[in-house]
């Protein structure tokens, strides 16, 4: 098996600009920050993000790197309006494609399946296809002759998410109550970035504990092309059951202007953030 | 013995949540807000023992939070296109025939101001029953039309077919001033009940359209000696549901309608 071990940057350096980037996690949870802080170093942009959207769409939207946003909502969680996000949107700085979280997923399964399409019960009746007018409805070809939306695949070139554990092949491991839509975000993509909080030699056992439930291994290697070993790499958003959300920090994030954020946190690499990080913390914020 | 403080208005809300659950069975209750997560406790605890709750994360959860079952996101939106929940959203606008706005307000293209985002509005209102919990009943909520159709209403459901109002059901609207639903002939928004202390007049004055008011309207019922011991003793002991809803300053005059 190959060795797909990379950092950051190396991982970052095979995205272009005008890509289709889809970015894992849910809100402010387990979001592949590291990634995108990497992401930010570099200069690509023009891209198109498809996230069930957090700070990850924050921070690249404040940064001016997205040309089209496919979403359901962007939101901190314990912050439930993602500050950078409503400014972007509010002076009108990228397109928005606005659909339901069913209607997402359903474009997720259809990537992931290389269908064009599924169909699903959602977004008729409501202003989901006013503002998305490429949207197409379908008619079952069965007796009960319904209309669904036509929900089209959500296919990426690339995407992001974070584990708790991972191997060096690619297989990624959820410790934490809730694998969101990670799985299904890789098996969308042509490529996927996988980082971690701890890299290991084996994930399973061939007697399983309780830690190595096998229903916990939850991306296999056969769709993920690199690894990325970057503890606390989901900070200031939570990697249960690793750490909580850092909600001091996610609340300066929420009410510092971005270019002041970025100057003291995001100018150098990842050890200087989470070294940025901790300085902030022992000065008693 | 002192007397027991009178029942104030972010209780007869929370009777007015946990009542949107009576009847309902095995389905999960989903809560959005302080005052429905009290009232869908309550619906648990009392006539409504076999609800489903969550943790709001991913654990289906007994009343002492001990889990029972896993739920995660992806087996939530089973969950809603099942058709075994009923969810209490909020609203940032509501209108008439019970179209919901979470999205933003002003022009979708270049909002005034973005919120949320649509969420699962669009996927909740075709597939499960929606409810909507509104802690500041006034006219920049219950608007006459709503920017962003999220969640729809039944005049949109009507209009988009068969597979739109197959399972669309909008049982009822709770504000702090009443109960909402849409018990008319055109499935438009009447008041079903007023909390006590409320008047007509004053529900009309916080309303943006036209709403149907039946000639004799009822008040919201009390809690149960039981259910009231339950909020405040056991449920919200903390007194959560008086920040949400603010008891009103004592009217002078009659209660009238």
């Amino acid at each position: 098996m190959s060795d797909k071990t990379m950092s950051a940057d190396e991982a970052v350096a095979r995205l272009e600009s005008g890509m289709t980037l889809g970015i894992g996690g849910w809100g402010s949870r387990r979001k592949p920050m590291a990634l995108v802080r990497a992401l930010l170093r570099t200069d690509v942009t023009d891209l198109t993000v498809v996230s069930y959207g957090g700070p990850d769409v924050g921070l690249l939207a404040a940064a001016g790197r997205i040309r089209e946003l496919v979403t359901a909502f962007t939101t901190l969680d314990s912050i439930p309006l993602e500050p950078h996000y409503r400014a972007a949107r509010e002076s009108g700085a990228f397109e928005l494609t606005e659909v339901d979280e069913a209607m997402f997923m359903w474009g997720l399964h259809a990537a992931a399946n290389r269908l064009p399409f599924l169909p699903v019960r959602a977004g008729i009746g409501s202003d989901v296809m006013r503002v998305n007018p490429g949207l197409r409805t379908v008619t079952s070809p069965y007796e009960d002759g319904e209309t669904f939306v036509a929900m089209p695949a959500l296919r990426l070139d690339a995407a992001l998410v974070h584990m708790n554990r991972a191997d060096r092949a690619g297989n990624g491991q959820y410790l934490g109550p809730d694998p969101y839509f990670d799985d299904l975000f890789c098996e969308a993509a042509d490529t996927a970035y996988v980082s971690c909080e701890q890299l290991v030699d084996h994930l399973g056992t061939a007697a399983p504990g309780k830690e190595a439930a096998p229903q916990t291994l939850l991306l296999n290697r056969s769709s993920v092309t690199g690894v990325v070993e970057a503890p606390n790499g989901a900070h200031f958003t939570s990697c249960a059951p690793d750490y909580v959300r850092d909600e001091p920090f996610q609340k300066l994030y929420a009410t510092t202007p971005y270019e002041r954020f970025a100057e003291r946190f995001l100018a150098g690499d990842e050890q200087a953030y989470q070294s940025a990080v901790r300085t902030w913390h022992k000065e008693g914020r | 013995m002192n007397p027991v403080p009178a029942i104030t208005r972010a209780e007869y809300c929370v009777i007015a949540c946990a009542e949107a659950w009576r009847d309902d069975g095995e389905v999960l209750a989903s809560p959005m807000g302080t005052i429905p997560s009290i009232g869908a406790r309550l619906a648990r605890r009392t006539f409504s023992p076999d609800l489903l709750m969550t943790d709001g994360e991913a654990l289906l959860v007994g009343l002492d939070g001990t889990p029972e079952g896993w739920l995660p996101y992806r087996r939530h939106l089973t969950a809603v296109t099942g058709g075994r929940r009923h969810v209490m959203m909020g609203a940032s606008q509501i209108d008439r025939f019970g179209n919901q706005n979470i999205s933003c307000v002003g022009d979708w293209a270049r909002p005034l101001r973005q919120l949320l985002g649509v969420r699962g509005a669009p996927v909740n209102t075709l597939n499960n029953p929606t409810s909507y919990w509104i802690p500041k009943h006034s006219r920049r909520v219950f608007v006459a039309r709503v920017d962003m159709v999220c969640g729809v209403g039944y005049d949109r459901a009507a209009a988009a077919g068969p597979s739109a109002t197959r399972f669309h059901r909008i049982p009822r609207v709770v504000s702090d001033l009443g109960v909402f639903d849409f018990a008319t002939l055109d499935r438009s928004m009447r008041l079903a009940s007023l909390h006590p202390g409320v008047t007509v007049e004053e529900v009309r004055e916080a309303t943006g359209f036209e709403l149907s008011v039946a000639a004799d309207v009822p008040y919201t019922r009390e809690p149960t000696p039981l259910e009231r011991e339950l909020i405040r003793t056991v449920i919200d002991p903390g007194g959560a549901r008086d920040r949400e809803v603010v008891d009103p300053a004592p009217r002078t005059g009659e209660a009238g309608r």
